[in-house]
């Protein structure tokens, strides 16, 4: 048995905690505290990357892992704060069904994915090649929380999630990808952040709530 | 030699008598500290012990409806807590108590006093005790698999089942960080707090109907009874303090034990535990109770963080 630095460690639970951050999203019926789980997620992946970069001698990483603490730890979740306030939904709590099972099926993703992630793994590609099939399970988790959910703006930190898990991965297994990629995803993520805040306003102003269960009513009565 | 061996067999008699007198004063402990947070003087950290002297010298009142399983009850479960806590390693790894019993039969044995009790609550047939009893399993159902989830992640890094195999692999590690070994901790911890009975899952300090759990089992006990239940629930509680302290944070335990050793590793014990209970005590006096049937949300995150310590001891540790 060999014995990884403790550097790399360190990466492994940082990349654990993300993945715990995912499910505390898919738990989290409050609006608010689903921001600032992903906020946690955004500060997680971030000191990520800067390990990975400590580790490698990777300095461009140092630069991105800066830009995601920036972005995902602090500004989208701001922005996602602001307008759920500017909306009056801050104590808003959705209405899960069967929570218990959407989390079990989260747990079965993770599963799915490391054995999709085999493989890979198998490859040898680095030391922290394992992380692939948690970022895989992040992404799969994010998709899963904007199929579970209803509410417009849990699906939107879905949404961003999986991208924090294409992140990670491409962090964890590459050494990151080209500081010109990473800058036009993130600002990518940015202009989707911006596009639905403008969007929440739209379905806020014409179904009076950002539930999208109430999108498929053909008509305003209430069904009998 | 020879005398390694006296030295072994005395720290495997000594361990549950020490036990005996320590938990009762951890929970005085974790009473005192949580007075003083709520700006209270608070009873004597030896108070426990003072009650329990006393209800052993009182007379104890059976009911008339109550089968002989009412009286053996308090018996099975003092005795079976009491041969759980001994099979923990508490100052040396190599006793014969701790290699002879593994976690399997650790919780085992938590199992079976947990159905006397239930059992008991249920004989004298009133209403509190039946509630108390199917309260208590609607409990413990949820958090066994959680219990054993985290026991195996140790398990499945140490390639033993056995306590001390457990430890003595963590003592060699020496510092790892494994993301498992954090979820396993906090999951056993939600876990230890619901089976122990405190807040948020059940208020020890309460005789209120709605809300007991524990206490609406052991409610028709007096006298000796009471005090063997009593003691029961103390050792339970120092059981599970033992369990984190010494599954996860091993250090200071004596490999081979020497009088001299035992006596620094029970002091540094003792230190871990009385940490623990007052980290108890705050999280007591921070926390609202919740109601019963949020319960099984409480120990289903506690089910999905052991579930999630097993899946990254799988997916992530590979390399370590």
């Amino acid at each position: 048995m060999t014995q990884l630095p403790l550097l790399e460690q360190a990466i492994l639970v940082l990349a654990a905690l993300t993945l715990l951050a995912s499910f505390s999203m898919l738990a989290q019926s409050r609006l608010t505290s689903a921001i600032h789980s992903f906020a946690w997620q955004g500060v997680m992946v971030a000191a990520a990357t800067a390990l990975v970069a400590a580790v490698g001698h990777a300095h461009h990483l140092y630069l991105s892992a800066l830009l995601t603490f920036s972005l995902k730890g602090l500004l989208i979740p701001w922005m996602l704060h602001r307008l759920v306030r500017r909306l009056n939904m801050e104590r808003e709590v959705e209405n899960i069904a069967h929570p218990a099972l959407v989390v079990l099926a989260g747990a079965l993703l993770v599963i799915l994915a490391y054995w999709i992630a085999l493989p890979i793994e198998r490859l040898e590609l680095a030391s922290t090649r394992n992380i692939i099939a948690i970022s895989l399970a992040i992404v799969l988790l994010g998709l899963w929380l904007m199929i579970a959910r209803r509410q417009v703006v849990t699906q939107v930190l879905g949404f961003m999630s999986m991208e924090n898990g294409l992140f990670l991965a491409a962090v964890a297994s590459t050494r990151g990808m080209p500081l010109v990629v990473e800058l036009g995803i993130a600002f990518d993520v940015l202009v989707a952040a911006v596009l639905f805040g403008v969007f929440f306003f739209h379905i806020h102003e014409s179904i009076e709530s950002l539930d999208t269960g109430k999108l498929t009513r053909l008509t305003e009565e209430e069904p009998a | 030699m020879n005398e390694q061996v006296t030295g072994y067999w005395l720290a495997t008699l000594l361990q549950p008598l020490v036990l005996l007198l320590a938990a009762p004063l951890l929970v005085g402990w974790i009473k005192r500290i949580k007075s003083r947070l709520q700006n209270r003087r608070g009873p004597a950290v030896m108070q426990p012990l003072r009650d329990l002297r006393k209800l052993f010298a009182k007379q104890p009142v059976v009911a008339k409806t109550a089968s002989p399983l009412f009286r053996a009850a308090p018996y099975v479960v003092f005795a079976s807590t009491l041969l759980a806590v001994t099979s923990v390693p508490l100052w040396s790894i190599w006793l014969p108590s701790t290699t002879v019993a593994d976690v399997i039969v650790l919780v085992g044995l938590l199992g079976l006093g947990r159905f006397f009790l239930a059992l008991a609550g249920m004989d004298v047939g009133t209403a509190f005790g039946g509630m108390g009893s199917s309260r208590e399993m609607l409990v413990s159902a949820l958090a066994e698999p959680a219990m054993l989830m985290a026991v195996f992640t140790l398990a499945m890094s140490a390639h033993s089942t056995n306590l001390s195999s457990i430890v003595a692999f963590n003592l060699d590690a020496g510092v790892v960080l494994r993301p498992s070994y954090l979820f396993a901790l906090l999951g056993l911890i939600l876990v230890a707090i619901a089976e122990t009975g405190r807040i948020p899952v059940d208020n020890p300090a309460t005789h209120l109907e709605l809300t007991m759990i524990h206490e609406a089992m052991i409610l028709e006990y007096s006298g000796r009874h009471l005090a063997l239940m009593e003691w029961a629930a103390q050792l339970k509680l120092a059981l599970y303090g033992l369990l984190i302290a010494n599954l996860f944070f091993p250090w200071g335990l004596a490999e081979r034990f020497t009088p001299l050793e035992g006596l620094g590793a029970l002091a540094l014990v003792g230190g871990k535990l009385l940490l623990l209970g007052a980290l108890l005590a705050v999280a007591e006096t921070t926390l609202a109770k919740m109601r019963l049937f949020r319960a099984p949300q409480f120990l289903n995150l506690a089910f999905l963080l052991t579930l999630l310590g097993l899946l990254s001891n799988v997916i992530l540790e590979s390399g370590l």
